[in-house]
């Protein structure tokens, strides 16, 4: 349990090209020696597939801490997003500059919800 | 009684008995131990929640804000976007894993760790290069706050899942354990009962048998006592003597043992 998450150090992030440049601007972006990089900017015209396979292989790589993915994009993989039930890499769902967030829509706030009213 | 409800079987001893006991004892123990911890890890995990729910509507705001510099940034310098992707090597702003220990379940705690130097120092330099200084900062405050949010949420995942296999555990225990061993403490107790009974009466039987051997051996020697006078004494005296005999006699005779 303890490694599971001790060599996990890289954020990751699925987004639109604001959301992903800013947060390249901060630091996150890191591409490795097989010049995999660990952001994926979606725009209208990538393919629901490709985020799909974006997703899968963040999730399944060993390095990744914390997987960003803008809510709107999130939407698009929705069944994905919703049955994607590991720990780590921990998912998060950010508002984007075109979509503000709506809090119903996140997966783990509607577990929260669904807690809260019990 | 025994009969209804799931029991084990064990050989009715007192033995089984007294281990029984000590197992229903020792499931009530950790019953009680077990609904501590659910209630410590309820407590925290309503915190977490909380947290959760605050930082999540934080987020929205800090994004918010983060989007706006950006558009500063691309106002005063034009889009940088390309460059920035095009640059990207090596990450600066990493996260680093720390424990936090709520009740025997791990938690793990994400922390920002902040690399200096850049990989865009270059960008900017023509014009708008304090905006662009100024939206890296307030995107690594929005990072910052992602991280935290992050570990929360997997503390609340994590949470949320011991919490289950801890109910899990608290509701067998309770509903399946306890009156499990209850119903055998009363199997195990009702047949010693049956078994008590059964040896009282089976010595009830032995002493009767005894009394009537004793009555007949006693008529037998009044008749004799009633036809030869002399030796009344001594017969007396054997009586009393053999009475031991007498007993021990027949209980060889009783085949019971």
């Amino acid at each position: 349990m303890a490694s599971a998450y001790r060599n996990r150090n890289l954020l990751a992030v699925i987004g639109d090209e604001d959301s992903v440049t800013g947060l390249l601007l901060a630091g996150i972006g890191q591409i490795n020696e097989h010049q995999k990089k660990n952001f994926l900017i979606v725009d209208s015209k990538t393919q629901v597939s490709s985020i799909e396979s974006a997703f899968q292989e963040f999730t399944e790589r060993s390095d990744i801490a914390i997987l960003l993915i803008n809510q709107h994009v999130a939407e698009k993989i929705r069944p994905t997003v919703d049955r994607y039930q590991q720990t780590f890499p921990a998912l998060l769902e950010i508002p984007s500059k075109d979509h503000p967030y709506d809090p119903s829509k996140d997966s783990i706030l509607k577990r929260v919800q669904k807690l809260y009213g019990d | 009684m025994s009969g209804s409800g799931a029991r084990e079987s064990p050989f009715p001893t007192r033995m089984a008995l007294t281990n029984t006991k000590i197992r229903l004892k020792g499931a009530q123990t950790g019953h009680s131990l077990l609904a501590k911890k659910r209630d410590a890890l309820t407590t925290r995990f309503r915190a977490i929640l909380r947290k959760v729910d605050e930082a999540k509507r934080k987020m929205g705001r800090v994004m918010q804000l983060a989007s706006f510099s950006l558009a500063e940034v691309t106002y005063a310098t034009g889009d940088i976007s390309y460059l920035v992707q095009e640059q990207a090597k090596n990450a600066t702003l990493k996260v680093k894993a720390r424990q936090d220990n709520v009740s025997g379940v791990v938690l793990p705690v994400f922390e920002v760790d902040r690399t200096t130097g850049s990989d865009f120092n270059l960008t900017g330099l023509g014009r708008g290069g304090q905006q662009v200084l100024k939206s890296k900062e307030v995107y690594a405050k929005a990072a910052e706050t992602l991280v935290e949010l992050a570990s929360l949420q997997t503390a609340f995942m994590i949470l949320d899942e011991v919490i289950r296999v801890t109910n899990r555990r608290v509701n067998a225990i309770e509903h399946v354990i306890i009156p499990k061993l209850e119903n055998t403490v009363k199997y195990i107790l009702s047949e010693l009962d049956e078994m008590d009974r059964e040896e009282f009466f089976r010595l009830k039987k032995v002493q009767g048998k005894k009394k009537r051997d004793a009555e007949a051996a006693a008529a037998l020697l009044a008749g004799k006592a009633t036809t030869e006078e002399a030796p009344v004494e001594t017969v007396a005296e054997d009586d009393e003597g053999e009475g031991g005999g007498d007993l021990l006699s027949s209980r060889d005779e009783d085949v019971i043992f």
